[in-house]
């Protein structure tokens, strides 16, 4: 409880306070009066209600598509599932430029749905809501599809025999024991989307702004920092709102689950039905996911004279101009080393909260349960010049240092270790563990010898969505990252901010890596997952 | 071991990781401390994220003075001022590059320089010193001009645009993409090209003829050149239909120095009577923990060395008249005889209002 509390505290609401408090307070006296003027605006009362109601349209939709998704993940078996579920966690890594890029061609002029249907999208609210779903989709399928696969099916079953219907015995039986992981994802997704700034820009031109977008303006552009401040406590009080509403629904629903191996729920599909439905979750992965991913793919083949592999030849020769001081295929590996520490620090700091969490019930720990959520859903350059005003003294100046990095990336991992091992360490049946105290085992060997392996499957997920999440981050990377050490997503964004085929053609190259880099990864976290559990039950 | 011990021994880790790595930057000065040389031997860079130079120049710079380059990139050019300006007393380094004539005010107003006369500075011409405390040294120009298509206009048998008032005529009706100037800074360059054009009272009137000539405006750089311009590699794979864009004079040679293969002539042009001046400046960050490193840089970006490395690492030209531009330039480039230009304070006064007035001219 400590360790999360501390790094919470230092790394996150510090800076964030400090800000807020820079913002707030000029020379001296306190700026309260700048609320009420600033909420009256009519041009931020608009940004409020745009952001509300396009993450919640984006949540519904994400999950509408999503869900079905997480069920065939649980419980069919198929070739190529592992494969599958990596490509699907693949958008969570993609640069937001280069997916604006891909939605672009798809949904904008001269794109797929022109040429078919002359149907336009780019810069209305159904780009972005489509690309929420693109991004996003992962998480649905990976928190509750994870604790999914593990719910005993028998039980369910046995609802039948006793006459149920299919209906009612899935509404009685399994929907409350999902409830706490979907209701989970729902929140990520929303946090996520509600605090959405690329996505927005790119997609939405010039007529939405999100709270995010709007915060970045006064912030960045205006310089304005009461305004931004004004505005992050908004976001604050909302977020924290959203959090407190949501833990409220979650609390009674978290009972103890048979859980069993995924290895044993998963079957064929069998019938028309399932079929279908398998069918359908396939196509749905296709047009949203696989497509806007092979255009970038595509592009990264066409050159000038047909389709070749001169752009990523051209990756491993130095730049005409001397400007990567490395050859470019060179950030592969600085990528992958900030991931693995991101990683790593996220799960020792989620893991040691989620144990906390679930051991000790009063009413500090919960709240402490929904502030690890925040960094989810304040904004980054709020963070991110907080962390300038506060890290600047010895032993925490580290805005120079490299930790900076994995330290920032982490705070955005943190949640997604909490949030997947929650519900899966809150299932484990308390009497397991007294058993194992009653027979002498110490609470450390009580937790390897019981919790472990039941949560195994479930911290690897969370490795997962932690490495995404730093292999992809932009914020943090291109403010720290040395000129002769960029990271992928660094790297492709100062391609991008060139003219020149060359540079255009080698950033298409370059994420088409990262895309392969992400699913490999995640495949090697996958096998690592089964070799281990294999033979434990 | 219980709980609570892991959790003691996993905080004494984790805050010695952070400890050790603050300490990893600090221990060249440390050791210069110890050896009884006070003086550190890295000076650090603060700048904007397209700040770039050659690994030989940055090295014969140490050579030069004993010491190292240590770049810290901090967001664009508006986030990487502001963050100066939060940070002012504390910096996190010792010379700022890259405030340029649209922000100048701003950095000087909250005073995160100290004037420091750089060695060589006669050799800048006065029109680029606009600071005349010495705070800032100019460092570099740019001109921020539209772009053409040159295939498209040579298609169409029809004359590229010279002249803002081009521009407005029928002849090239939704043909030209801007980018938004709150959100980009190649778009506040063009805004203020206007301005200073047509005046504080004749904008306006100019960008209604714009708009009802079809003008297209998106959020960035990157979206108007690489989707909406017709005239560049990205804008012909995403079917890009606007022949003209908002970019910079030395986009043209950069379009050669990048070809797959290298063309022989640029395959874009540049409007060079639509052309705004944009000067980049550095200073001595006041606060710097390393002064007299700080001074030598600047000293050294305005050789002839640092000078002629410039345009081919961040496409920009020259200020010192002995640095010689390269031939990519010379031959591919444009000469801007007369661009528009306006004073910093004039810009830090107006920016908002103006920017305000455009957005409800132009986007609603």
């Amino acid at each position: 409880m400590v360790v999360p509390v501390v790094f919470f505290a230092l790394f996150f609401a510090w800076p964030v306070v400090s800000i807020v408090e820079r913002g707030l307070r000029v020379d001296g006296a306190w700026q309260f009066g700048r609320f009420g003027e600033t909420l009256s605006r009519p041009e931020i009362l608009d940004v409020l209600w745009f952001t509300c109601w396009q993450a919640l349209a984006s949540t519904g939709l994400t999950l509408l598509i999503a869900l079905p998704g997480a069920y065939v993940f649980a419980r069919f078996d198929f070739r190529g599932k592992g494969l599958l579920r990596a490509v699907v966690t693949v958008p969570f890594v993609m640069p937001t430029v280069m997916v604006g890029t891909a939605f672009l061609a798809l949904v904008g002029r001269g794109g797929l749905l022109d040429e078919l249907w002359g149907l336009r999208l780019d810069g209305t609210v159904w780009a972005i809501l489509i690309a929420h779903v693109f991004f996003n989709y992962a998480v649905v399928v990976r928190t509750v599809g994870g604790l999914w696969a593990q719910l005993d099916p028998r039980q369910e079953e046995a609802a039948r025999v006793l006459g149920a219907s299919r209906w009612r015995a899935w509404r009685t039986v399994t929907l409350p024991a999902l409830a706490p992981s979907v209701a989970a994802a729902a929140l990520m997704v929303f946090l996520f989307t509600a605090s959405s700034f690329a996505v927005v820009q790119i997609l939405g031109g010039s007529t939405y702004s999100t709270l995010e977008t709007e915060i970045y303006r006064q912030t960045v552009v205006r310089f304005d920092l009461t305004t931004a401040a004004v505005l992050t406590m908004v976001q604050f009080f909302a977020v924290g709102a959203v959090l407190a509403v949501h833990a409220r629904i979650v609390r009674r629903r978290e009972t103890a689950l048979k859980l069993v191996a995924p290895e044993q729920t998963a079957r064929r599909p069998r019938g028309l039905g399932q079929w279908a439905l398998f069918a359908g979750v396939l196509l749905s992965v296709a047009l949203l996911i696989v497509l806007p991913l092979g255009v970038l793919v595509e592009r990264s083949f066409a050159t000038s004279h047909g389709y070749g592999l001169d752009y990523y030849r051209a990756l491993q020769t130095p730049d005409p101009s001397g400007t990567f001081l490395v050859p470019l295929l060179d950030t592969i590996g600085n990528s992958l080393r900030y991931a693995v520490v991101a990683t790593l620090i996220a799960l020792v700091i989620g893991g040691l909260a989620a144990a906390a969490l679930t051991r000790r019930a009063g009413r500090l720990v919960r709240g402490f349960d929904a502030l690890l959520m925040l960094p989810l859903g304040v904004s980054a350059v709020t963070v991110g010049f907080g962390f300038l005003i506060t890290l600047d003294e010895p032993p925490f100046d580290l805005r120079a240092s490299w930790i900076l990095v994995p330290l920032a990336q982490a705070l955005v991992g943190v949640p997604f270790v909490v949030r997947t091992m929650l519900p899966v360490l809150r299932a484990v049946d308390e009497r397991l563990r007294e058993a194992a105290a009653v027979l002498g085992a110490s609470p450390w060997r009580a937790w390897r010898e019981v919790d472990l392996p039941l949560v195994r499957r479930a911290l690897l997920i969370a490795a997962g969505f932690a490495f995404a999440v730093s292999l992809g981050e932009f914020g943090a990377t291109v403010f720290i990252a040395r000129p002769d050490s960029p990271t992928l997503t660094v790297a492709v964004a100062r391609l991008l901010g060139r003219p020149g085929e060359l540079n255009y053609g080698q950033a298409m190259a370059l994420s088409t890596i990262l895309m392969v880099v992400c699913a490999v990864s995640l495949l090697l976290l996958e096998r690592l997952r089964t070799e281990r559990t294999s033979g434990e039950f | 071991m219980s709980i609570k011990k892991a959790a003691a021994a996993a905080l004494v880790a984790a805050l010695g990781v952070t400890t050790l790595a603050a300490c990893g930057t600090e221990d060249v000065r440390d050791a210069a401390g110890k050896s009884g040389a006070p003086v550190p031997k890295t000076v650090t860079l603060v700048s904007h994220d397209s700040f770039n130079a050659s690994k030989e120049v940055l090295a014969e710079f140490t050579k030069q003075t004993g010491f190292t380059v240590k770049v810290l990139k901090s967001g664009d050019a508006g986030e990487a001022v502001n963050k100066e300006i939060l940070t002012k007393g504390s910096p996190q380094g010792d010379v700022f590059f890259g405030v340029d004539n649209t922000l100048l005010s701003r950095a000087l107003d909250n005073g995160i320089f100290v004037p420091y006369a750089a060695k060589g500075l006669d050799r800048v011409p006065a029109e680029y010193q606009l600071d005349k405390e010495e705070r800032v040294t100019p460092i570099d120009s740019g001109d921020i001009c539209v772009n053409y298509d040159k295939k498209y206009f040579a298609d169409k048998k029809l004359a590229p645009p010279v002249t803002f008032d081009d521009l407005a005529k029928p002849a090239y009706k939704n043909l030209l993409v801007v980018e938004n100037p709150e959100r980009s800074s190649p778009g506040l360059g063009f805004l203020l090209g206007t301005a200073a054009k047509f005046g504080d009272d004749g904008w306006q009137g100019y960008w209604s003829k714009l708009k009802a000539n079809g003008v297209k405006t998106v959020d960035s750089w990157e979206l108007a050149y690489n989707q909406e311009f017709s005239g560049s590699a990205g804008g012909k794979q995403a079917k890009g239909d606007r022949p003209l864009v908002v970019s910079y004079a030395s986009s043209p040679p950069v379009e050669v120095l990048y070809g797959e293969p290298q063309p022989k002539v640029a395959p874009t042009g540049v409007s060079t009577g639509t052309c705004f001046r944009q000067t980049e400046f550095a200073g001595l960050l006041n606060g710097a923990k390393n002064p007299e490193g700080g001074k030598a840089l600047i000293d050294f970006l305005i050789s002839k060395r640092f000078q002629e490395d410039m345009p081919l690492q961040m496409f920009v030209n020259p200020v010192a008249k002995d640095a010689a531009l390269p031939e990519l330039f010379t031959r591919h480039g444009v000469v801007v005889e007369k661009p528009e230009t306006m004073a910093p304070e004039k810009i830090a006064e107006k920016r908002d209002p103006w920017i305000q007035q455009w957005s409800s001219l132009v986007l609603k």
